[in-house]
C-alpha cells in the first residue's frame, strides 16, 4: 500500500500539480487572454462538436452493435465482437494515416463522399469520423454487460401484458439500458476531448478551421510558449475532471439500477 | 431460467421468439450493425496492409528494415518492456492494496488510477516537460546529474508509463474484489506467510486478469503516440518510437514506407486482440463458476 501511494503520487500527482503550478506564473489577465484568444475558441468549438458529434454517433450505432452482438447469431459474430477492439489497440497514428487514405478526396470512401458534394477528410467531418473512430468501443462494452444479464422474464411479461415489441423496447428494455449507454457516450466522450494522434493526420490543421485544441497544446510548445500551453491545457484538464466526476456517478447510477 | 435453445444459422436468435424481432428486422439491425464497423474499422485497417505493400515487397521490406526504422522497433520494444515490469508491478500492488485492506484515503486511489485515462495524451506529455524541461521545476536538480530526459529516450519511458498506469489495476480491482478475502484469511489460519498466500491463493486467481491487463498494457505502449511525441524531440534513430516513425514518413510524402512501418503496428494491434480473445475465452470458465457461487449464497 504504501509502495502503491508512493508510486501513484510520483508518477501521477507532482506532474499534474506541476500544471497547475506552472500557470501561476501567468497573472489572471494574462491567462484569460490565451483561453479565450479567437483562434483556440475556434479549437475548442471544433473539438467539442466534434467530439459530441462522435460520442451521438457511438451511442446510437453502440447500442446497435451491442444488441446484435447479444441477441442475434449469425456466422462471424465471435470474430465481429473481437474487432469491436480494434480502436484500443491500433495506435492512433495508424488509424489517423489510413482513416486519411480512406476519406481523402481520392481514397476509397471519400472519393463517393466527394462525388455527393461532401468533403470528409481536411474537414471537421474528418475530425468527427475520427473521433467516432476511436471512441468506438466504448459504448459497445458498456451496454453488453446488462444486456447479456438482462432477466428474458421482463421482456416476457411485457409482451404477455400485450406489449409490441417496439413498446416493450422503449418502455423496458431502453430504460434498462440506458445507465450503460449514457456511461459509454460519456466515456467516449471524455476520450474524444483529448485525442491528438488520429486526428492531426485527418484534420488538416487549419488555424481557425479544422484545428483541435490539443493540437493548439501542441503547436505553442514548439514555439517554446510553455505558459500559454500550459494555459490552454488547464482549461482542457478542468473539462476532463468534470467528466471523470460525471462517469463515475453515472457508473454508480448505473450500477444501482442494475443490481435493483 | 429456462435454458434457451442456441441456433447457429443465419440471424437465429439467441432468445425465444416472444422476446425477439421478425427475421426481417433482424437481418436489418445486423446489416446496419456490420456496415458501419466496416466503413469505420475495417475498411482503414485493410488500407493499412494494402498502402504498404502498394510499391511491392521489396520496398517493403526495404521500408522496415532501414536503420532508423529498425532504431525505432528497438526503442519501441525497450520502453514497452519496461513500461510493463513497472505497471504490472504498480497494479498488483494497487489492486492488493485496495481490495484487501482498508484505509484512508482509498476512494482519493482509486479515482487517481483513472487519472491518465481521462487526461489528453498532449496534456500527459507536457507535464514532463514541465518538470524536466529546460526550464522545468526539476530541472535544476537533474542538470548537475547530467541526466536528460526531454528529447531523450527517458522522457519517453516516463510518458509511456504515465499514459499505461491504469491498464493493469483496472483489471484486477474488479477481478479481486469479487474473490473477496476469504481465501486468503483460510491460508493465513492454515499458517501459511503473506508472501506464500499471494504466491500460492491471490496470484493463481488472478493470473488471467493479469495477463490480459499486460496485454492491454503492451499494446498502448507500443502505439502512444501524443504523449510521446511531446516529450521526444523526433531525433531520428535515437528517440523516435515506432508511432513516431510513420508520423515523419507520412509528413514527408512517403506514403508507402510510412504505411509499411504502420503495418507492423497493425499486426501487432491483431496479435493483441487474437490474445485478448484467447484470454477472454480460457477465463470465462473459472469466472462462470464464480458467478454461480456468488448467485447460490
Amino acid at each position: 500500500m504504501g509502495y502503491a501511494l508512493l508510486y501513484l503520487s510520483l508518477v501521477v500527482l507532482i506532474p499534474l500539480s506541476g500544471v497547475f503550478l506552472k500557470t501561476l506564473s501567468l497573472d489572471w489577465s494574462e491567462f484569460w487572454s490565451v483561453v479565450t484568444s479567437p483562434r483556440v475558441v475556434a479549437s475548442y468549438r471544433l473539438t467539442f462538436g466534434a467530439a459530441l458529434v462522435a460520442a451521438t454517433v457511438n451511442a446510437a450505432f453502440g447500442l446497435l452493435v451491442a444488441w446484435v452482438l447479444v441477441r442475434y447469431r449469425f456466422p462471424g459474430r465471435r470474430l465481429v465482437d473481437a474487432m469491436v477492439d480494434l480502436p484500443f489497440a491500433l495506435p492512433t497514428a495508424v488509424a489517423g494515416i489510413a482513416l486519411t487514405a480512406v476519406y481523402a478526396p481520392n481514397g476509397w470512401i471519400g472519393r463517393w463522399l466527394g462525388a455527393a458534394g461532401v468533403k470528409a477528410a481536411f474537414s471537421p467531418l474528418g475530425v468527427a469520423i475520427a473521433l467516432t473512430f476511436i471512441g468506438l468501443p466504448f459504448v459497445v462494452r458498456a451496454v453488453q454487460p446488462v444486456l447479456e444479464d438482462l432477466d428474458p422474464e421482463i421482456e416476457e411479461a411485457a409482451a404477455s401484458l400485450g406489449a409490441s415489441r417496439g413498446l416493450a423496447f422503449r418502455r423496458v428494455i431502453f430504460p434498462m439500458l440506458l445507465p450503460a449507454v449514457l456511461t459509454g457516450f460519456a466515456m467516449a466522450l471524455a476520450r474524444a476531448l483529448g485525442e491528438y494522434g488520429s486526428v492531426v493526420f485527418i484534420s488538416g490543421n487549419m488555424p481557425m478551421r479544422t484545428e483541435i485544441t490539443s493540437l493548439l497544446i501542441m503547436t505553442k510548445l514548439e514555439q517554446y510558449d510553455t505558459a500559454g500551453a500550459t494555459a490552454i491545457a488547464l482549461t482542457m484538464l478542468v473539462a476532463s475532471f468534470f467528466l471523470l466526476l460525471m462517469i463515475n456517478v453515472l457508473q454508480r447510477w448505473s450500477w444501482k439500477r442494475h443490481t435493483r | 431460467m429456462p435454458a434457451t435453445p442456441r441456433h447457429r444459422g443465419f440471424s437465429s436468435t439467441a432468445v425465444p421468439a416472444v422476446t425477439s424481432e421478425p427475421a426481417w428486422v433482424r437481418r436489418g439491425f445486423i446489416g446496419v450493425a456490420l456496415a458501419f464497423l466496416s466503413l469505420f474499422l475495417l475498411v482503414p485497417l485493410v488500407a493499412v496492409f494494402v498502402f504498404a505493400l502498394q510499391k511491392g515487397a521489396g520496398a517493403y521490406l526495404a521500408a522496415v528494415s532501414e536503420p532508423a526504422a529498425q532504431a525505432a522497433v528497438r526503442l519501441t520494444l525497450q520502453t514497452t518492456l519496461i513500461a510493463v515490469v513497472l505497471n504490472v508491478v504498480f497494479g498488483v500492488a494497487a489492486a492488493w492494496a485496495i481490495t484487501k485492506f482498508e484505509f484512508p484515503g482509498k476512494n482519493i486511489l482509486v479515482t487517481l488510477i483513472d487519472l491518465p485515462f481521462a487526461v489528453s495524451p498532449v496534456i500527459s506529455g507536457l507535464v514532463f516537460v514541465l518538470l524536466f524541461g529546460a526550464d522545468g521545476w526539476l530541472a535544476p536538480l537533474i542538470e548537475p546529474l547530467g541526466l536528460k530526459i526531454i528529447f531523450a529516450p527517458a522522457g519517453i519511458v516516463l510518458a509511456t508509463v504515465f499514459v499505461t498506469f491504469p491498464f493493469v489495476a483496472r483489471e484486477l480491482i474488479p477481478l479481486m474484489q469479487a474473490q473477496g478475502t476469504e481465501e486468503e484469511e483460510a491460508a493465513i489460519v492454515l499458517g501459511a506467510s503473506g508472501w506464500q498466500t499471494f504466491l500460492r491463493v491471490t496470484l493463481p486467481n488472478i493470473k488471467w486478469g493479469l495477463l490480459y491487463g499486460v496485454i492491454l498494457c503492451t499494446a498502448r505502449s507500443m502505439g502512444e503516440f501524443g504523449a510521446v511525441s511531446v516529450v521526444s524531440g523526433h531525433v531520428r534513430g535515437l528517440t523516435n518510437t515506432l508511432p513516431l516513425h510513420v508520423e515523419i514518413l507520412y509528413n514527408e510524402y512517403n506514403f508507402a514506407a510510412a504505411f509499411a512501418v504502420a503495418s507492423l503496428l497493425a499486426l501487432v494491434a491483431l496479435a493483441t486482440l487474437t490474445a485478448k480473445s484467447i484470454v477472454a475465452w480460457r477465463s470465462q470458465r473459472p469466472r462462470a463458476g464464480a458467478g454461480l457461487n456468488a448467485r447460490t449464497k
